[in-house]
């Protein structure tokens, strides 16, 4: 046979093999490594030695220190530590000296590892993958012997409906899926909110109602409906707040340039669900210059002085806006429930 | 004397010298700085203060503002603004603006407290609005921590942070952090809505509820900080950036360290 060009030739059972004039063994082949000040200088190896039995030793005692420190150090006492500032000095006292155990530990094994123990390199061969020919043989054979013996082929009943269960087996997996797409449900629970018509309109979280005076423009009101807490303390949960959070917020009516509704304003003032209509966090950051309401999670903002709508981000529906007016007595309160669904988007929604 | 002469070439000696001429620096600013804001208490405006007060409105205010304080395309007019936003706009030194732009910068009060009650009382003449407030609206000692606390975080957390730190807004504005702020300027900022903010009136935040938000906003301030260094209270991007650079920045050196040759 010819050489294949590559140093490389087949041998008779098809493993190949280096040709010895090509690749030289492979110890020959070592740059070698000048010897460790260690290796050479018993002085320096006992240096060495001395060192690591340092560090261990300080670890040992920093662990004791941080045990004292956390016991002793009064945990309300302050120190000044440079670049990180006033703080508790037993946090820094118990975890610098803990850290600093862990660390000795380490490093002191790791120097330990660098001067003193053998530095020369050694190789592992590797082994073939396959198995040999007889240990192959005796697993199918032991294989073999399982399937005869379990009559798999031989006993249809237990074939069948094993096969039955294995089919049928998948099934809860793929009806659970169904929990995520759409279900026949109050639409009440996602599609409305407890503001109905007359609800009077109050402060959040101080509950008090509001006269239209009250409210300055350029003025913004975190409020809720004044039936809220009854409800809260009914439900024992925050579901009905999650839905019925309200901005109000005030404009001169002439910086107004549309509205989701004809007069749903009162007197310059408009309110708007305070749920984000992207994926529901609760917006009030409200730019009074430009009427812009920011949401803080994915920067959707909303011009208030323009129905609601959407110039800028994720959000690709208007805020829903809640018609208002005043009741008998002046005070604030909710011509309507909101005319549409609040809050990011859900399977039964219609729009 | 010769054993210091002798060591003014160490390499040290530059820093040495650095770090004492910084703390000199601080302590003739803190010394002057103070003097200069120890003023007068306020009392009712008189004819002579308004007068004073329009002197220097013409002097440095009414280029942008206007001669009659009505505004310009530069600047919005001040009639009815109230002394109290004199009082937060000048006292914070927002006003006069280093330059036009999206945010007016908090820096050191370019007039002394007197001027800036001159400026207030002639601003408060043009046409009502809200008043400076008095020492006992300002008097939060027995106010309510925890509402104080609930107060914020529905009123004023979304844009000012959980801890007061502040935020970014849209065009290059942003709400300023309020670890300088004064409990005045705050009751100021609240009352009168500076920039972007929205006015929070005595009639929908009562004095008593401002009071408490004083006192949460005061707490904030000043409660110590057992954890250290917070990293501007900011949340997960300093933090994480924190963890980043300098916690993988030792692994990285420890690694390289094990990996290296002994010699």
């Amino acid at each position: 046979m010819s050489s294949n060009g590559h140093g490389i030739e087949p041998t008779d059972n098809g493993v190949s093999a280096h040709k010895s004039d090509d690749l030289a063994p492979v110890e020959d082949q070592h740059v070698a490594h000048p010897p460790r000040r260690t290796d050479i200088d018993p002085r320096a190896e006992r240096r060495a030695e001395h060192q690591v039995a340092t560090m261990f030793g300080l670890a040992g005692l920093t662990a004791i220190v941080s045990v004292v420190a956390f016991v002793a150090i009064d945990p309300d006492r302050l120190i000044y530590v440079p670049v990180i500032g006033e703080t508790s000095a037993n946090n820094v006292v118990f975890g610098a000296t803990f850290g600093l155990s862990m660390f000795l530990i380490g490093a002191g094994a790791i120097h330990w590892a660098r001067q003193l123990m053998p530095a020369q390199e050694v190789v592992a061969e590797r082994h073939d993958l396959t198995s040999d020919p007889a240990d192959r043989a005796d697993a199918i054979a032991v294989y073999q012997e399982g399937a005869d013996g379990s009559g798999f082929a031989q006993r249809k009943i237990i074939r069948r409906s094993l096969l039955g269960a294995m089919a049928l087996f998948p099934l809860p997996l793929l009806i659970i899926l169904r929990g995520l797409g759409p279900k026949v449900m109050d639409p009440q629970v996602l599609g409305e909110t407890i503001w109905k018509r007359n609800e009077p309109i109050v402060t959040d979280p101080t509950s008090r109602k509001l006269r239209p005076q009250d409210i300055p423009v350029g003025g913004l009101v975190n409020a809720v409906p004044e039936s809220l807490k009854e409800i809260e303390e009914r439900e024992g949960t925050l579901n009905a707040r999650a839905k019925a959070g309200l901005i109000l917020v005030r404009l001169t009516p002439g910086e107004i340039r549309s509205q989701q509704g004809d007069g749903w304003d009162y007197q310059g003032i408009l309110a708007f669900s305070k749920i984000c209509t992207h994926v529901g966090c609760p917006i009030s950051l409200y730019e009074q210059r430009t009427h812009h309401l920011l949401c803080p999670c994915h920067q959707s903002t909303f011009d208030l002085a323009d129905s609601g709508s959407v110039v800028f981000g994720p959000a690709r529906r208007h805020l829903p806006q809640l018609p208002i007016t005043v009741d008998a007595e002046g005070y604030l309160v909710a011509a309507s429930g909101f005319q549409e669904p609040i809050g990011p988007s859900f399977w039964e929604r219609s729009s | 004397m010769n054993s210091l002469a002798a060591k003014r070439r160490h390499p040290g000696a530059v820093l040495v010298v650095l770090f004492m001429g910084l703390c000199l620096t601080g302590v003739i600013y803190s010394v002057v700085g103070s003097a200069a804001t120890a003023g007068a208490a306020p009392k009712a405006a008189s004819s002579t203060e308004v007068d004073h007060g329009r002197q220097l409105f013409i002097e440095g205010c009414s280029s942008c503002h206007g001669i009659g304080a009505q505004g310009t395309q530069n600047a919005p007019t001040l009639v009815g603004v109230g002394a109290a936003a004199v009082d937060f706009q000048v006292s914070t030194g927002r006003m006069p603006l280093a330059a036009p732009g999206g945010q007016a910068e908090r820096k050191p009060p370019l007039y002394t407290d007197e001027q800036i009650s001159n400026l207030a009382a002639f601003i408060a003449t043009l046409g009502p609005g809200p008043e400076i407030p008095s020492a006992s609206d300002l008097n939060f000692i027995n106010a309510d921590l925890a509402e104080g606390g609930d107060l914020f975080r529905t009123n004023c957390a979304q844009c000012h942070n959980f801890a007061g730190s502040g935020g970014a807004l849209s065009n290059g504005q942003y709400a300023p952090n309020l670890r300088q702020a004064t409990p005045r300027q705050i009751y100021e900022a609240m009352l009168t809505g500076p920039q972007a903010m929205p006015v929070f009136a005595n009639t929908t935040i009562t004095p008593q509820d401002k009071q408490k938000i004083l006192k949460y906003v005061t707490y904030l301030q000043t409660s110590p900080n057992p954890g250290g260094q917070d990293l501007g209270r900011l949340g997960p991007v300093t933090e994480s950036l924190a963890l980043f650079t300098i916690g993988f920045g030792a692994l990285i050196a420890v690694s390289i360290w094990i990996g290296a040759r002994a010699k």
